[in-house]
């Protein structure tokens, strides 16, 4: 504990960012347990996964560039990386959500086979299930 | 460390505490594989942000490099297991 000689609007600065980020983060997760179906519950912790990612990340920054009195950007690296690969994993768990929910018979939107995408072909000539 | 950053650090310590008990809620509960993987996935990142905090706490920049790996890891293997539920097969 060797924040003793901040001066006093770091440390608000720093409990304010990471008070907002846990906030956003506990609102995101309890989305997850409080809605209906998957298809809405997915639209939940992308509220942890980008606002509080960002508040937590700016909180580490103001805190350790004035506790260190030089500029400390390693914490913009983790919020960059999560910005990158959030929508990548929640895109392929989409997908792979609709795949499984249209094999299941459920009431999603059919694959959108139009005439500028003709189905996907195997070797075999058979028409393969697409995931789009 | 002044009582307001020593209590604001608590309340955010125990807000991700139960975020993270969400998200272990929905995985135990889910009723279907996906909600497992991406409860998974939340509970990757509210256990990201823990270790952002608890860094905070102890005042120490050790504890990036442990932040970096669990969302290098998080993402992986949500994408794996989402590959996963997709085909079959993890590598085709």
């Amino acid at each position: 504990m060797s924040g003793a000689s901040m001066p006093w609007w770091a440390e608000w600065l720093t409990a304010l960012l990471v008070l907002v980020g846990a906030a956003f983060a506990a609102i995101g997760s309890f989305g997850l347990v409080r809605l209906p179906t998957f298809f809405r519950r997915i639209h939940a912790p992308t509220l942890g996964s980008t606002l509080g990612v960002w508040a937590i990340s700016l909180a580490t920054i103001v805190y350790f560039s004035v506790q260190g009195s030089q500029l400390f950007l390693h914490a913009v690296l983790i919020a960059f990386f999560v910005a990158l690969t959030a929508p990548v994993t929640t895109i392929f768990l989409m997908r792979a959500a609709l795949f499984r929910e249209r094999q299941k018979g459920g009431d999603v939107p059919p694959p959108a086979h139009g005439p500028h995408r003709p189905p996907r072909v195997d070797d075999e000539g058979t028409e393969t299930p697409s995931n789009r | 460390m002044t009582p307001v950053l020593f209590w604001a650090l608590k309340g955010a310590l125990f807000l991700l505490a139960v975020a993270m008990l969400c998200a272990l809620a929905r995985l135990l509960l889910g009723p279907s594989a996906q909600d497992r993987v991406m409860a998974l996935d939340c509970l990757y990142i509210n256990g990201m942000l823990m270790v952002l905090v608890l860094g905070i706490v102890y005042a120490s920049s050790v504890y990036f490099e442990p932040a970096m790996l669990i969302a290098l890891f998080g993402f992986v293997g949500t994408s794996a297991l989402a590959k996963f539920l997709l085909r079959g097969e993890v590598i085709e």
